[in-house]
């Protein structure tokens, strides 16, 4: 019976190695190209050329923090500015967001990653801070605006009723502003 | 059994949701909107209906002192195999359903339907088994999800991840969002399963 | 301080059972006395506390330096299913009394959701390994309080007179919603704790 039990474990580890052999490209790609189009996305939507990621760390408030800085350019060469990729404690768990400056630090644009904040209420944030949206953020400066919530003195309306995940958000794109422009200390 | 019988017996007299109760972690847990509770259920089928099968096909190979290790180790395999191409072909919902999908190895209806039926019965009959229990689930998960949708939002069959606006019922804004957050599965859950109960009395 | 922040947020915020559903079956199905749920509580409680431990170190020292991480689901449950039988075995011959008292759940945990549950959500969260062992131990007692917290209402119900219908499974979903509604109330205290401490 012993030996009935290792063919069974042997065919089976055998065709997940192949199953995992054939799809682990497919799920590396789709990984990139949704970067990829982020970033495009981030930076107001033309087609970008994107340099070799930067991973940068970061002490915050005692604790380490981890960006990814991807330095964009434009079709052509011109120089359209950085995408930093960070994330936060939400209100729910980590909320990742990617997020594009103009080379003066301007927010070009922003995408959620990933969330796990309350479904319908804090997953609002992914509209709430766009162009159109009611916390339109587009076009401030973290480093000229007050980039804090109405509620704390700042410039932004806060998503109704998430508080908690509108700040979380604000801090992520304040952080990745600063990492940007060295005024984090950088860890050890 | 006709084939026909099999099917309708997993549809409606041994409904794996309302009638015997299995499977409630994903019930629960995915159904926070049609779309969720009918991929769940689609992906549990799969792996259902190729496990009854298998399973229908190794049976007289398999010595009984071994018997659930083996199912397991096939079920399993099945699962990391839906897994994979999940993750490489339909991303998103994937990332929605988390870490239900793994989660389907311990799904006791999985197990349940090795042991009480393809275990006595031949591969065409387990395959059907597999689509009837199969499909009973994703209809439960499907309506469970739409009634939770409804009340929680005001629309139903929306799904961000495949892109589908869904159909607006109440209007933006019109919908209790505790039907979409846990304490809603539990209470929806409750009622549907009532509501069952009075109708077989009937 | 940020151990003190995974025991309460695994505990009441993200109860395992009330706000996450993992665990169902035994929530629903054992837990019309108070002392069975506490059994199955307590087994749950030893068993994922070990469980978590052992695939903690096959992920590591196993599958990852092997690039195998697509075994996993495959390793995790055969490596539950035969850590409950040993469970079971080495508590027989230790402690008849502790058998007695766990013994008859231990069959049922294999398939018991939140084992593998959680075994999985250690490594997708990139624990270390004490912050993982703070977080098992902590879903484990949450699980307990949810079902002892549960039992002690349907004991209470036991003797009402409900319609026909909703008799059983129906009014104990319905009771579990009102006690998920109830563990709401804690939803935000994590981050007010992480203030609090000044992690963030």
């Amino acid at each position: 019976m012993a030996i009935v039990l290792t063919v069974i474990a042997v065919v089976a580890g055998g065709i997940l190695a192949y199953v995992n052999s054939v799809t682990a490209p497919q799920i590396e790609k789709i990984n990139a190209d949704n970067l990829a189009n982020g970033i495009k996305e981030v930076m107001g939507g033309g087609e970008v050329q994107v340099a070799d990621p930067e991973t940068q760390t970061a002490t915050i408030g005692g604790k380490e923090k981890t960006f990814e800085v991807y330095a964009v350019s434009d079709a052509s060469g011109k120089v359209l500015g950085n995408a930093v990729q960070t994330s936060e404690n939400g209100f729910g768990g980590n909320l990742k967001v990617l997020v594009g400056f103009d080379p003066e630090g301007t927010i070009l644009g922003y995408t959620i990653l990933e969330h796990a904040e309350t479904p319908g209420l804090g997953a609002k944030a992914g509209l709430w801070f766009q162009k159109d949206g009611k916390g339109n953020i587009i076009g401030m400066n973290p480093g000229k605006n007050n980039f804090t919530v109405s509620k704390d003195g700042g410039e932004v309306d806060a998503i109704t009723a998430s508080t908690i995940t509108s700040r979380a958000f604000l801090l992520a794109i304040k952080n990745a502003y600063d990492q940007l422009y060295g005024k984090n200390e950088a860890s050890k | 059994m006709s084939y026909f019988k099999i099917l309708k017996n997993g549809l409606i007299n041994e409904n794996p949701t309302f009638v015997l109760l299995l499977g409630m972690c994903p019930t629960l847990g995915t159904t926070s909107s049609a779309i969720n509770g009918l991929s769940m259920g689609l992906a549990t089928t799969f792996v259902l209906i190729l496990s009854n099968f298998i399973i229908s096909l190794i049976k007289n190979l398999v010595p009984d002192q071994v018997r659930i290790p083996s199912y397991i180790v096939v079920i399993a395999s099945l699962v990391t195999i839906l897994q994979m191409l999940m993750q490489a072909y339909l991303p998103s919902i994937y990332a929605t359903l988390g870490l239900f999908i793994p989660l389907i190895v311990v799904n006791c209806i999985i197990l349940g339907r090795a042991e009480a039926f393809a275990a006595k019965n031949g591969p065409i009959s387990s395959i059907f088994d597999g689509i009837g229990i199969g499909l009973g689930f994703s209809m439960a998960l499907t309506l469970l999800g739409a009634c939770r949708e409804i009340l929680g939002t005001g629309v139903v069959f929306k799904s961000d991840d495949f892109g589908i606006a869904g159909i607006p019922l109440q209007g933006e804004s019109g919908g209790m969002l505790m039907f979409v957050l846990a304490p809603g599965a539990f209470i929806v859950l409750g009622y549907l399963i009532a509501l069952v109960n009075k109708l077989r009395k009937a | 301080m940020e151990y003190i922040l995974i025991f309460i947020t695994a505990i009441f915020v993200n109860n395992i059972v009330l706000s996450q559903f993992l665990g169902i079956c035994p929530f629903l199905g054992v837990s019309k006395k108070v002392s069975t749920a506490s059994g199955m509580g307590m087994a749950v409680t030893f068993v994922l506390t070990l469980a978590t431990l052992v695939t903690y170190f096959i992920q590591k020292y196993v599958l990852d330096p092997n690039d195998l991480g697509y075994l996993q689901t495959i390793a995790f449950i055969l490596v539950i299913a035969a850590l409950v039988q040993m469970v079971e075995i080495i508590l027989k011959k230790v402690s008849p009394s502790l058998y007695q008292a766990l013994g008859v759940f231990l069959p049922l945990i294999t398939t018991n959701c939140c084992i593998l549950g959680v075994a999985i959500l250690v490594i997708q969260k990139d624990y270390d390994l004490l912050s993982g062992m703070v977080y098992a131990i902590s879903t484990a007692l949450g699980f307990y309080l949810a079902m002892v917290l549960f039992a002690g209402l349907r004991e209470q119900m036991e003797m009402n007179k409900v319609p026909k219908a909703v008799e059983g499974m129906p009014l104990a979903l319905i009771t579990a919603g009102l006690l998920a509604m109830a563990f709401m109330g804690f939803s935000g205290v994590d981050g007010g704790l992480r203030l609090l401490f000044g992690l963030d």
